[in-house]
């Protein structure tokens, strides 16, 4: 029998079951940490420190030698300008196509939710059909039709095939968003006298902070990691850095520069990893938000 | 003339009818209201009224203008909803401006007429914060603020106070009233599930049912005469108690007959010719059941007493069936007491019981 009579917040026990928990989180932790511990202090050592094995090792002597080398002097097959190059054809690449296909998807979500077009749900159902069949069955055809009608190699060309290919996607999540808010801001809107581009504007673009976060870290991620459209339609002088980044690492002479490889993969991947950190808590609420209805 | 006239509208939603040639004609200045249980089509009529939802047949005309092709905006019409609907990232003056804006109002008179909306509604405090700092009853009227200052000859309110709390709806709902009134001449088509919000509020009810228009007319009429047992039933709080029986010639005229009760109807206003010997059900309202040693319906026993300040109701049944009465908040009999019932033959209703239509 216990005498303690039950009252006010129930006491917390440490058992047994909880300490196997943590304790199995913390080693899943520092196992999909380990990777990117290897990286970093593999990229801050100089390669005579490299060569001993100690890949787990703290460097002795750190250096960012092979960072600076990474960005402006690593080669790329003949040329060796670094990885920098690569990073200006991706933005270059980034910010259009981003705001091009987020642009897109929105107003397509939004005349497909708001605007009861004719055929809209057969129009909708072609479209997502569009990112289940894998996207190596449209290549050949579009480097045809891009070769035909003369952009093919061209900024133009990877732009709009990153808008394209973002329709699906972009078009699903603002039309689930859209399909979450009240109608009636839709009918008020109509009676306050709004046309197709003001309503969408002046009343719906601005209630869409929440989604328009999400499709900007999907959109950011997925272009700049993207290699096989850029290696196909970006054309000589616009390679994106996810393809300078494997050129680099695949052309060596003489001795792999481990420190280099390491330093520009994550020079490569520091875009998308800044997009999570500084917008992480958004992304999750934004996806709830998007999928709470539709 | 009337203001806004429906005439003969279908509305489809793909290959579902929704309305099959409904009509209905709004006197200017009118306050119309349609009532009735949810899915009976009220607020459809109103959103094809608004030019929302585009009709399949059939013309509406507003202001002697047949506005049945024209846009929302054009057609001189300002709506209230549900949901208050206000523009979440705009401000009380934006939202009550945008309108406005659309239509490429000059600035001053921009700002003079939602001066005088706001103060009309007492929201001027309120004019530069936004949606979500306001309460209910105060988004309610901005809601209405914006409608306002269209200077619309019809407003159409989709169940504006649903969403309210007992106590805001019974101050905004008078408060409705109130600018009905000084408004003068502004149409008012108001849809509601709420019996009460009907009577207070109509010049003249439209009750519906299944998309279809069961009665149309004063608040009186449709208490008193209902036109069929649905109006009769759905209308009036406690409900209509009716009891089935049959019509009889009895020498001294037609009486109503159930089991050893008989009312004889000798004043009752009968519209449609009666046959002796047909099966009727006669409607009671509560208030006009009374109790009286000397009445001619003994017999009953009570079930339940219901209490509710102002009057009580009590539940009492008979071999035949149950009925309420409504009585004095004063009186409270004790369940199990007998009791006998007097009723006026020139207030009851009387229906067909086939068809359900009033006698």
């Amino acid at each position: 029998m216990s005498t303690v009579v039950p009252q006010g917040r129930r006491p917390q026990h440490l058992t047994i079951g909880r300490i196997g928990v943590y304790a199995f989180l913390v080693t899943a932790a520092l196992f999909f940490l380990l990777p990117l511990w290897i990286m970093v202090v593999t990229s801050l050592k100089p390669m005579e420190e490299i060569r001993l094995g100690n890949i787990l090792a703290l460097p002795s002597a750190m250096t960012f030698e092979a960072w600076a080398k990474a960005w402006s002097s690593a080669c790329t097959g003949l040329e060796c300008n670094g990885i920098s190059v690569g990073f200006w054809n991706s933005m270059r690449i980034l910010i259009p196509s981003v705001i091009l296909s987020i642009m897109a998807g929105a107003i397509n979500g939004y005349a497909l939710s708001f605007w009861r077009v004719k055929g809209a749900n057969l129009m909708f159902g072609v479209l997502l059909l569009g990112a289940f069949i894998p996207y190596q069955v449209f290549l050949y055809p579009l480097v045809r039709i891009f070769s035909l009608s003369g952009i093919y190699n061209s900024l133009t060309c990877i732009v709009l095939v990153h808008v394209i290919f973002g329709l699906p996607t972009m078009t699903l999540l603002f039309r689930n968003y859209y399909a979450g808010l009240p109608i009636e801001l839709f009918k008020a809107a109509r009676i306050d006298g709004g046309g197709f581009w003001s309503i969408f504007f002046r009343v719906i673009l601005p209630m869409s902070t929440p989604i328009l976060v999400v499709a900007t870290i999907l959109q950011v991620t997925g272009i700049w990691n993207d290699f096989i459209f850029g290696l196909t339609f970006a054309g000589r002088e616009n390679l994106p850095m996810t393809v300078q980044l494997n050129n680099i690492v695949n052309s060596t002479q003489g001795e792999r520069a481990y420190n280099v490889d390491m330093a520009a993969t994550m020079l490569a991947a520091l875009v998308p990893l800044v997009v999570y950190f500084v917008s992480g808590r958004w992304f999750v609420r934004g996806i709830a938000a998007g999928a709470v209805k539709g | 003339m009337s203001t806004v006239s429906v005439r003969d509208v279908t509305v489809a939603f793909e290959s579902v009818q929704v309305f099959d040639g409904l009509s209905l004609d709004i006197q200017e200045g009118e306050f119309i209201v349609l009532l009735g249980p949810s899915g009976c089509g009220k607020s459809t009529l109103l959103n094809a009224i608004a030019g929302l939802l585009d009709v399949a047949e059939g013309q509406i005309w507003i202001n002697g203008k047949n506005v049945t092709w024209e846009e929302p905006k054009d057609r001189g019409i300002a709506m209230v909803f549900q949901s208050y609907a206000l523009y979440p990232r705009m401000n009380v003056r934006e939202n009550m401006s945008f309108g406005l804006k659309m239509a490429k109002t000059p600035r001053p008179e921009i700002e003079k007429r939602v001066a005088k909306a706001a103060e009309l509604l007492q929201i001027t405090p309120l004019l530069d914060r936004r949606p979500d700092q306001l309460s209910g009853g105060q988004r309610q009227r901005v809601a209405i603020g914006r409608a306002l200052v269209r200077d619309a000859a019809v407003f159409l309110f989709d169940e504006p106070l649903s969403n309210l709390d007992a106590k805001l709806r019974n101050e905004l709902r008078i408060e409705i009233k109130r600018l009905h009134a000084r408004l003068g001449k502004t149409t008012m088509v108001y849809v509601t599930h709420d019996q009460i919000e009907a009577m207070t509020l109509a010049d003249r009810i439209v009750v519906m049912k299944e998309q279809k228009i069961q009665q149309i007319g004063t608040p009186d009429e449709i208490y008193h005469r209902p036109a069929n047992l649905f109006v009769a039933g759905f209308v009036g709080s406690p409900q209509m108690n009716f009891i089935k029986g049959r019509l009889e010639n009895t020498g001294e005229g037609l009486s109503f007959l159930v089991g050893n009760r008989r009312l004889s109807l000798s004043g009752y206003p009968f519209i449609v010719a009666p046959s002796s010997g047909q099966d009727v059900v006669l409607g009671v309202r509560p208030e006009h059941l009374e109790i009286s040693s000397t009445g001619i319906w003994p017999g009953f026993t009570v079930d339940i007493v219901e209490p509710m300040g102002a009057d009580t109701v009590i539940w009492c049944s008979d071999t035949v069936g149950s009925v309420q009465v409504r009585t004095s908040g004063s009186r409270r009999p004790t369940p199990g007491e007998s009791l006998t019932l007097q009723l006026d033959p020139t207030q009851v209703s009387l229906f067909a019981a086939d068809s359900g239509e009033r006698l």
